[in-house]
């Protein structure tokens, strides 16, 4: 018999939900479907632990678990991005409900695509922290003791700053980013880890850094310690894989969940490069 | 010698702090996580964090009212000098974080902006927005990102800790783990192993705490022959949204900044809650507790939200237990700044703004003041020793815990905004300590002999092919799990009663049991999440069964541990003689109680079960007093009990060294 949901639409008793799996990398993807009985208050991760718990897909057939990355299951942490019908977010913040009036058929979960697949939703997004080194995303202070206070700040430098420090690395500027590209590389036969990592990082290094990163540089541009490395932050920013890769497609604001102002950060640190190339250029 | 490192396991504020610190101090870093440091759970920290300041000094507080604070707070259960180190640290910490980088709320003139917290008058808590945890971690992360950009620190995400490796004298020389994504087994050496691994809030199947949060590092040294304490002393944070997945965190600030907790005087009143007028609401925090109001310790508003629902009747609903926590009298701009996030995260799962319509919470596991046991070196002055390797040292040598997974610096309860302090505080401050641990030794693991560690990572292999051989069709590790959650959740939260401990126990046995016996949905060897889930669920079991055990023996109330039957009584005397005679015994048996329970309970792993003992607790510095918080005739016990101090002190070697006049009050007594 059909409930009605919290918002007073009928609810189904059990829903289908599709996904798109691959066991490990390089390996073929494929469909899956599996059926979930309706509880209120579902999101997509009490999806997949009912999954978890009852491995079987709508043909009766046992399979293994499907593998997803979470943690926080409050949207602060980025953990779980995923496509979930079609659109790249956080699978803690997609509620079942508002899912099935939009569609009431079935869900669709998929890994996102810019990142290496490691296993069925979970991708490894180690160059997105890799983008943050190459633009030097922190406060270069003297030591960890005790010098007393910070700078004083304005309330509005505060609030210009705490939209993007709010950045929680979670993908999705650049999953939805016509200009940022996957790169995957495989380690080679009686290539060690090391190696392989160095050949990795170099790869990324020279790889378009993203909105997220880009964002970043701005931000510790703007901190009053921060800006003492700012030449050294353009200058990454006009490096191989920098701002001008940007295309300016703006979907990347368009699909932040912390409704971060990607693209004014990008403008304003595209106005940065200028000026600081301007100088380096007169000073020589 | 080969170059010493150190291990840190764990890479929330604690973990960063210590990598951090230990990388300036010139020391080499591998760094492991579950998950990586930036996703860590002390992002879910939401209020901010403590320290006297300039503004409130002025108002009288100091480092020793902020340190009264905390002990009065944690019901006298914690060592003191950790306690009054950190809480002297604590403007420290605040000053450095703000040199990091973090975008903490400024006042119109650009100083750092206070909120005020629960168990305290002052407005101690700096915050920046309501994701405090978040920017504190982020500050951290991006300065071990510095330090890995230098080569001084090596991350290793996505790794799980399976245990110590500890050489025939039991000292620590580094520990085996599991690559998550391709399962291999390895061990890595190290001159120290510092865990930073949090609570363990998983084992009440849903809490407030994140995925992560199994405790099962914690656990794993706890069977390596580190003892636990306090483990009966799970917070319960009054104020959660109920969910399927989990127990999302209303902050204590959503309170701090002026939100009223009601629920309506009649039982399940259809009526929208903005249409009950306020004769008609029951604001029952301002009413019992008039001077503390919404904002007393969150032991007691747990209780109060709990008794007004379960013994009251006075649910907001009738299906489940909720009580309103209001803000829409606030201007919603305010809000907007003030509490942004936590609104979001209310509005996004509820699908309701919280800065319009009343929210609907009710109280879910939080926070464990308890954890391994861990060592100090205390100062003639009773503040703690810089430098010493005793600091933060597990009953393993060489084996140290940190932040949430200690059990350290809250005793039976915690202050709302300490736990921060605590991570970032104790991250710190171990540093120096490992520094001059290095330096004291002739030899290094990186010269051990290979067998050692080889042995080591046989053993968990070989554990780990025995799990991925189970036969198939037996018990289910995730139903196992939901059952753990619901007999810890229904024993062991915020109304404990013998008899229902002791079933808990039992059944924690025999769920412990078919746990063993989990069958695997898949026994593959690349990222296999269901083998890593499973082996975390086998090692709630030690932790669950000293919380029951520890919960079950300890007959008394304090902080987060609520027995009624142990309950001190409210005076009931008609007249001033009467009241004063059952003061006068009221103390007798208050002093009589501590004398038996002012102890932690300290739990040792003998393999199938807890051994208990309990631990003298340094209270040398501020004289336990009797929290009494909303209890009748709270005035007379006051006087009477502060006679009987007076009365001490003048006896030639009477009390113990308390500081003159400050801390000598019965507090927050209200009837």
């Amino acid at each position: 018999m059909a409930a009605t949901s919290s918002n007073g639409h009928a609810t189904p008793d059990a829903f289908e939900v599709r996904i798109l799996r691959q066991a490990g990398p390089g390996q073929h993807s494929y469909w899956e479907r599996h059926r979930v009985k309706y509880e209120h208050d579902m999101n997509v991760i009490s999806v997949l632990q009912r999954i978890a718990a009852n491995t079987k897909t709508v043909e009766g057939k046992s399979v293994a678990p499907v593998a997803w990355d979470c943690n926080c299951l409050e949207e602060v942490c980025g953990a779980c991005t995923m496509a979930i019908n079609g659109h790249v977010r956080q699978a803690c913040s997609a509620l079942v409900d508002h899912l099935l009036e939009d569609n009431p058929n079935e869900i669709t979960l998929e890994p996102m695509t810019k990142f290496p697949a490691l296993r069925d939703l979970c991708v490894d997004r180690g160059r997105l922290f890799r983008s943050l080194q190459r633009v030097k995303a922190w406060v270069p202070v003297d030591s960890y003791y005790d010098l007393g206070p910070g700078p004083k700040q304005s309330r509005e430098e505060q609030e210009a700053a705490y939209p993007l420090s709010e950045c929680m690395s979670c993908g999705c500027c650049m999953e939805a980013c016509p200009q940022y590209m996957k790169v995957e590389l495989t380690q080679n036969e009686g290539e060690n880890d090391a190696d392989f990592e160095t050949r990795q990082q170099e790869a990324y290094d020279g790889a378009f850094l993203g909105a997220a990163a880009i964002s970043q540089a701005v931000l510790f541009n703007a901190n009053p310690t921060g800006k003492n490395i700012a030449g050294e932050r353009l200058d990454a920013l006009m490096g191989e894989g920098g701002i001008q890769v940007c295309g300016n497609a703006q979907n990347c604001v368009a699909v932040c969940p912390k409704e971060i102002p990607l693209t004014t950060s990008i403008a304003c640190a595209g106005r940065s490069t200028t000026r600081h190339a301007l100088k380096s250029w007169f000073d020589r | 010698m080969a170059k010493q490192r150190v291990m840190v396991i764990g890479g929330g504020l604690a973990g960063l702090a210590a990598s951090m610190k230990l990388a300036e101090l010139g020391i080499d870093v591998d760094l492991m996580s579950l998950t990586p440091a930036k996703r860590s759970h002390s992002v879910c920290a939401q209020g901010g964090i403590n320290s006297c300041n300039d503004q409130t000094r002025q108002l009288g507080d100091s480092e020793w009212k902020h340190f009264d604070d905390t002990v009065y707070g944690g019901d006298f259960l914690q060592h003191q000098p950790p306690v009054k180190e950190m809480t002297d640290w604590a403007p420290k910490v605040i000053e450095l974080m703000d040199r990091l980088g973090v975008t903490f709320n400024r006042t119109q003139e650009g100083f750092i902006d206070r909120r005020r917290f629960g168990g305290t008058l002052y407005k101690r808590t700096a915050f920046a927005g309501a994701t405090t945890g978040q920017q504190l971690l982020y500050a951290l992360d991006e300065q071990v990102r510095r330090w890995e950009s230098d080569g001084k620190v090596t991350k290793y995400e996505f790794w799980d800790f399976l245990g110590p490796v500890l050489d025939e004298n039991g000292v620590c020389l580094g520990c085996v783990a599991q690559d998550l994504v391709t399962m291999e087994i390895r061990s890595f050496r190290a001159d120290a192993v510092v865990l930073a691994t949090g609570g363990c809030g998983l084992i009440y199947g849903r809490s407030t705490m994140s995925m992560v949060c199994t405790g099962s590092a914690v656990s794993r040294s706890f069977q390596a022959g580190a003892r636990y304490g306090n483990g009966e002393f799970i917070q319960v944070h009054p104020t959660a949204i109920p969910g399927a997945d989990k127990l999302r965190l209303m902050s204590e600030s959503a309170r701090g900044e002026g939100g009223r907790v009601w629920v309506p005087r009649t039982s399940q009143d259809p009526r929208d809650p903005k249409n009950i007028p306020e004769k008609e609401r029951y604001y029952f925090l301002e009413e019992r507790y008039p001077e503390y109001g919404n904002l007393v310790p969150r032991d007691i508003a747990t209780r109060e939200i709990f008794d007004t629902c379960v013994n009251g009747g006075l649910s907001v609903e009738a299906g489940r237990q909720c009580v309103y926590l209001d803000l829409t009298h606030i201007d919603a701009d305010e809000l907007t700044r003030k509490l942004g996030g936590i609104l979001s995260i209310y509005e996004k799962f509820q699908g309701v703004d919280p800065r319009f319509t009343p929210m609907k919470i009710f109280p879910a596991v939080h926070y464990s003041m308890g954890g391994l046991w861990a060592d100090y070196e205390r100062t003639a002055e009773g503040g703690l020793q810089p430098g010493s390797p005793r600091n933060q040292v597990t009953d393993i040598p060489n084996l140290y815990a940190i932040g949430e997974c200690d059990y350290q610096y809250h005793g039976g309860n915690r202050l709302g905004a300490n736990s921060l302090l605590s991570c970032i505080f104790s991250g710190l401050f171990v540093a120096p300590g490992l520094e001059n641990l290095l330096k004291s030794q002739s030899s290094s693991a990186a010269d051990q002999d290979a067998s050692l560690y080889e042995g080591a990572v046989r053993q968990h292999q070989e554990q780990h092919q025995a799990l991925l051989k189970r036969p198939v069709g037996k018990e289910n590790p995730y139903l196992i799990h939901q059952e753990l959650g619901d007999l810890m959740t229904k024993a062991a939260t915020v109304v404990r009663r013998n008899d229902q401990l002791e079933a808990a126990y039992s059944a924690c046995i025999e769920l412990h049991e078919r746990a063993q016996k989990c069958s695997l949905s898949d026994t593959g060897n690349w990222t296999n999440q269901n083998v890593v889930f499973t082996k975390a669920l086998l090692d709630m079991f030690p932790l669950a069964k000293s919380i029951l055990k520890g919960a079950l023996q300890r007959d008394e109330c304090r902080g987060a541990h609520f027995k009624p039957g142990f309950k001190m009584p409210s005076l009931t005397g008609e007249d001033a003689g009467d009241r004063r005679r059952e003061a006068e015994a009221w103390c007798d048996r208050f002093d009589a109680n501590n004398e038996k329970w002012l102890k932690s309970t300290v739990a040792t792993w003998n393999d199938t079960e807890p051994d208990i003992d309990y631990e003298d607790v340094d209270t040398s510095l501020i004289t336990p007093r009797p929290r009494l918080y909303g209890l009748a005739g709270a005035e007379v016990i006051e006087r009477v009990w502060r006679e009987r101090q007076a009365a001490k002190a003048d006896r030639p070697g009477g009390n113990r060294a308390t500081k003159s006049g400050e801390t000598a009050t019965a507090g927050a007594a209200t009837s």
